[in-house]
């Protein structure tokens, strides 16, 4: 059964690829090189993430996105568990760069509502504090303990920013 | 020399005991440190680039124009940041539409990025400083304690835009470490990402990269790790004690940030660093380099 998934999951539907995709992500800063990748693996041999799950692999998300199968690569949480530690990008003998490929999925997919919890939490302090996190009574007691000064929240300007 | 100090958030509000190491040290060697009024979160080189690259490197110009209307050079202490500013920084100076384009969302609040100043780490820091002249300090040799140091992700990577030792077998940490008396000892798969930045997806994957670390670090028979970056100190500190809840004790490796050994090997009492604020306790490195550990809470 579980196989089976697997295969599917891996099927290429020629009639629903849209091939103006790779297109449209050559064209985002970050995205120029896409073409360049001849499938060596070199990425997905250096990856954190492939090492502790081989189900998940930059490669084959580069490869997917040049078929042109859209939905699946941007509703891939491989390009959410990409935690830009550039190896990929060190290693590749194309120039392919591919945690700014994963920025730009990022980008296209929170345009469609894609983004998980824990991000869309962050987000929310931010706006509020302009930090990751709220400054409260128990970190300004800590502060005080360990002899740092007072910090204030910034929140206008981030706010401002964000409504740009 | 002084600096434009740039805190970020995991430090100054989780992990503050990072922040004291950090100005104890710097100021021993003489060097002033300036706050940045109205500072926000450098923009964080992973959420918030992946909802939008432009809000993204606004957020980090804005950072940069506080820098600037000071006239100074920015220090970060957390890797994250100084990835994040150094990438707005360089990239904004190099590619003039972008930094028009950017600088029209920044008359918003009133700032320009002006590109007249630079970003730098602890490490480079020090270096300017003079290797020699930091070693000078060390009035208390950490002699014995053997060290696995932890890069962190975005100290040396992406080379191209970060431009600070090799990419994948730097080697200046380890010079750092081994001036303060102590030996840098080497262990597989030391690049090896500490996976904070999943911790927010992926909890039990961000845990399986830990644990992953920690038994290359056990293997080659270190004392304590010693970090640069606050995600990589909660990481391998706050989440180890995870770990060791889970599986009944199974690691026990303390963890320092550098400025923490730099101001042991520098006389700096420990009772003056918040060493009681690691998750896991330092206890046996203290009594191994021969001083008494305070109370911990963990």
């Amino acid at each position: 059964m579980r196989s089976e998934m697997v295969e599917r999951e891996s099927l290429v539907e020629v009639g629903n690829l849209d091939h103006r995709f790779p297109d449209r992500i050559l064209r985002q800063p970050g995205g120029e090189a896409l073409r360049a990748c001849f499938q060596c693996g070199l990425c997905t041999a250096s990856c954190p993430i492939s090492l502790i799950d081989s189900r998940y692999s930059p490669r084959r998300v580069i490869k997917r996105i040049l078929l042109g199968m859209r939905d699946q690569v941007l509703r891939d949480r491989f390009i959410w568990l990409c935690s830009a530690c550039f190896l990929c990008q060190e290693r590749c003998p194309q120039d392919v760069r591919p945690p700014e490929v994963m920025t730009v999925l990022k980008n296209m997919a929170v345009k469609e509502g894609i983004l998980p919890q824990g991000i869309a939490r962050m987000m929310e302090v931010f706006k509020r504090t302009g930090r990751l996190y709220p400054i409260d009574d128990f970190t300004a007691e800590e502060r005080e303990e360990l002899g740092l000064p007072h910090l204030e929240e910034e929140q206008e300007a981030v706010k401002r920013l964000l409504e740009e | 020399m002084s600096y434009a100090l740039f805190l970020g958030c995991m430090i100054p509000l989780r992990l503050p005991y990072m922040e004291t190491a950090a100005r104890k040290v710097l100021d021993l060697l003489g060097v002033e440190l300036l706050d940045m009024p109205n500072a926000s979160c450098c923009g964080d080189p992973i959420s918030f680039q992946s909802l939008d690259r432009e809000t993204w490197l606004a957020i980090a110009a804005r950072n940069l124009c506080i820098a600037e209307e000071m006239g100074k050079d920015i220090l970060t202490l957390c890797s994250g940041c100084y990835e994040t500013l150094k990438t707005a920084n360089v990239t904004l100076k190099r590619e003039r539409p972008l930094r028009e384009e950017v600088n029209r969302i920044l008359s918003e609040v009133g700032r320009e990025f002006k590109g007249t100043i630079e970003v730098k780490n602890l490490l480079e820091v020090l270096q300017e400083i003079g290797a020699e002249k930091v070693r000078s300090f060390v009035t208390r040799p950490l002699k014995g304690l053997r060290v696995a140091t932890h890069y962190g992700c975005h100290l040396v990577r992406p080379s191209d835009v970060l431009n600070f030792d090799d990419p994948m077998r730097p080697v200046i940490f380890d010079r750092f470490i081994e001036l303060t008396g102590a030996e840098s000892v080497s262990y597989q798969k030391k690049m090896l990402c500490c996976g904070a930045g999943l911790r927010m997806v992926d909890t039990k994957k961000a845990l399986r990269l830990v644990e992953m670390k920690l038994g290359y670090v056990e293997e080659a028979g270190a004392d304590c790790m010693a970090v640069l970056c606050p995600y990589c100190m909660l990481q391998y500190d706050v989440m180890q004690r995870m770990v060791r809840h889970r599986d009944g004790g199974k690691y026990n490796i303390p963890v320092f940030y550098y400025p923490e050994l730099l101001c042991l090997s520098m006389g700096v009492p420990p009772e003056e660093l918040g060493l009681r604020f690691h998750r896991t306790s330092p206890e046996s490195v203290l009594k191994k380099i021969g001083l008494n550990s305070p109370p911990s809470i963990s």
